[in-house]
């Protein structure tokens, strides 16, 4: 395990030999996969073994909680902090309390959209041993990179050097730790 | 080399375009296209602009709003019409962004970024005016709910309130949906970015992306539900505006029509800004081949559909007034056709219901300099039609006696024109700084585009 790389990359040219390198690497086995694109490839997460992600769930949690929190506020403070009764009218007047708690809704979705994905990504994270992997700054402009970690229990260099090499990549790299 | 993708011809996307090159042509405009003095011209005179408009809100904080010609009965004026105004360019970025989305449409792909920096920006100068026009603004967050040892609390109960609610969360959210979206671009410019400075600075913003599977596969999640997210709230932002005036029972505010009629002319407005920003950019930055003369005949469209849409308004509004059997109602009615503000009001249809009519024309949908010009016109006739609503309703409400004509001074002047001055000044650092179109989506789209067939 204490291999002093990172893992072992391959460069591809197109979309779709990199979907293809990384089902391969797969179904080999292998699970510590990475697959690098410069767009949002259709089907690479899941050739990676990516399983569905959970952010709807937390988006939806966290915009109910923010319905029923925008709610309560206004009901806490009509009703019991200040109630101000007019002509025996209701203190909680619901209808007058639901712009604000689909406005506090809306935030609170949004917020745990943007943040949920960010700390699921793990960023921000501004260095990572794969930014100093040969031609990686091509990977937000044109190309595609497969990288075999090392720290996957099931990593063996002959065979991951072989499969790689069967994808008949532009360039294949080692990624130092 | 011969299989990579290269975009065919297309309505949305010329051809000839890889991955490669779309990336270097749009990281280009901001790495390594110099300054040229137009861009710097414009630059110049809007920072002049907004130092100005610095200095006069600067003054306005020491004087009072006693500055503007509002006096009572007019007690909204200028400050009011710009908000209303503002806010309704607003929303032509996100409607892009995230109804565009959802529904698939492709031409949406090279005008969603800089149509969400528009967004930003006019609800940023939106949202200034009220805080602008409060009197004594450094009480302003009073309007935020909090303990505060006077046990006050907002009046849940008023559209003000909710105003201050949809405001601040659509600013949050399209700030949110804007950096989401950059952020696979701010990598691409840390990457491409020549020297250690920029490198810097790209990299912090782009928060280490590194365009791995699992991250896109997130990222394309939040950034869908918060398109779905996003949507309902274009709707609701400009609607609570609406409702600042229906909920009021004065002539001409008190009309239930307001919050469809308003969220109509919103996007009718936004779409006059996006063209009349679109046009120039891609005429300066040579964007012509992503931003074709398929993208401006969409936009026209929807600009006359939406346009159509608020003629319905004003035909409902005044059927209403006339239909009601309300004197109050009528008087303002025949005030609006007739008084002191009848000129504005006539200008206003001449601008948003005879002019865009030449939409109708294919010809004048693909013609860029006459859509610049139609947007000005429509953009001039909204506004119009937010002075009308402000300023006549309230100059001629039920009394005689209370009637009373707001007159601007020279300092309402001076705002509306600071406040779309510091709007372009945000605009130009924008394009010079950020990349104004979609990096990562305009290679998925040669993606898509290389492997089509050929669309009419």
């Amino acid at each position: 395990m204490n291999d002093p790389r990172w893992g072992l990359m391959a460069e591809y040219e197109t979309a779709e030999a990199l979907v293809a390198a990384a089902q391969a690497a797969h179904d080999a086995g292998f699970r510590a996969i990475e697959a690098y694109a410069p767009y949002h490839v259709e089907g690479l997460a899941e050739a990676v073994g990516f399983p569905r992600s959970r952010l709807p769930a937390l988006v939806l949690a966290c915009a109910v909680a923010g319905g029923v929190g925008g709610y309560f506020l206004q009901w806490f403070a009509a009703v019991h902090s200040y109630p101000i009764e007019v002509g025996a009218r209701p203190l909680d007047s619901w209808p007058m309390f639901v712009p604000v708690a689909f406005e506090t809704t809306i935030l609170a979705g949004a917020l745990a959209a943007f943040f949920g994905a960010l700390l699921a990504n793990g960023l921000p994270r501004l260095a990572h041993p794969i930014f100093d992997a040969p031609d990686f700054d091509l990977a937000t402009r044109n190309r595609f990179f497969l990288c075999l970690r090392t720290d996957d229990p099931r990593f063996d260099d002959a065979r991951a050097g072989a499969l790689l090499d069967a994808t008949r990549p532009l360039r294949r790299a080692e990624v130092a730790r | 080399m011969a299989d990579l993708p290269v975009s065919r011809e297309s309505g949305v996307l010329r051809a000839g375009w890889g991955y490669a090159s779309v990336t270097d042509k749009i990281a280009g405009l901001v790495l390594a296209r110099p300054v040229r003095w137009p861009w710097l011209a414009a630059f110049l005179a809007t920072l002049a602009g907004t130092v100005v408009y610095l200095g006069a809100i600067t003054w306005l904080f020491i004087e009072g709003v006693g500055l503007w010609g509002i006096r009572i009965p007019v007690a909204w004026g200028f400050a009011i019409a710009n908000f209303v105004w503002w806010i309704g360019i607003g929303h032509a970025g996100t409607f892009i962004s995230a109804v565009l989305l959802l529904l698939r449409q492709r031409w949406r792909t090279s005008i969603n970024r800089f149509a969400e920096a528009m967004t930003l920006f006019a609800a940023g100068m939106a949202g200034l005016f009220p805080i602008l026009h409060l009197g004594r603004p450094w009480f302003a967050y009073w309007l935020a709910p909090y303990p505060d040892h006077m046990n006050l609390w907002p009046q849940w109960r008023s559209p003000l309130v909710w105003d201050v609610f949809a405001i601040a969360t659509y600013l949050v959210v399209s700030a949110l949906f804007w950096y989401q979206g950059m952020l696979p671009d701010l990598a691409t410019l840390r990457d491409r970015a020549g020297s250690r400075g920029k490198r810097v600075a790209y990299g912090l913003l782009a928060l280490g992306w590194r365009g791995e599977a699992r991250h896109w596969a997130r990222h394309e999640t939040a950034y869908l539900l918060m398109a779905g997210l996003a949507t309902p709230l274009v709707v609701s932002v400009h609607s609570v505006v609406a409702m600042d005036f229906a909920i009021g029972n004065t002539p001409g505010y008190h009309s239930t029509i307001f919050p469809p009629y308003f969220v109509a002319g919103a996007l009718f407005s936004g779409f006059a800004m996006v063209l009349t920003l679109a046009i120039p950019l891609r005429k300066a930055f040579q964007l012509e081949d992503f931003i074709t003369e398929v993208h401006l005949d969409h936009a026209a469209k929807v600009l006359l559909a939406t346009g159509w849409l608020l003629v319905y308004g004003y035909l409902v509004e005044n059927f209403m007034a006339l239909f009601s059997g309300d004197r109050y109602e009528i008087a303002m009615a025949v005030d609006r056709w007739t008084g002191f503000y009848a000129p504005v009001y006539w200008t206003m249809l001449a601008c948003n219901v005879l002019a865009p009519q030449v939409l109708w024309w294919r010809a004048a949908r693909r013609s860029p300099w006459l859509l610049f010009a139609l947007s000005i016109v429509v953009n001039l006739g909204m506004w119009m039609e937010r002075l009308t609503i402000v300023v006549q309703s309230t100059s001629h409400d039920f009394m005689p006696s209370a009637w009373g004509r707001f007159v601007p001074t020279g300092w309402d002047w001076i705002f509306l024109a600071g406040s779309i001055s510091m709007f372009a000044w945000l605009f130009l650092l924008f394009i010079r700084l950020l990349p104004a179109i979609s990096i990562s989506e305009m290679r998925e789209l040669v993606k898509e585009e290389s492997a089509a067939e050929v669309a009419p």
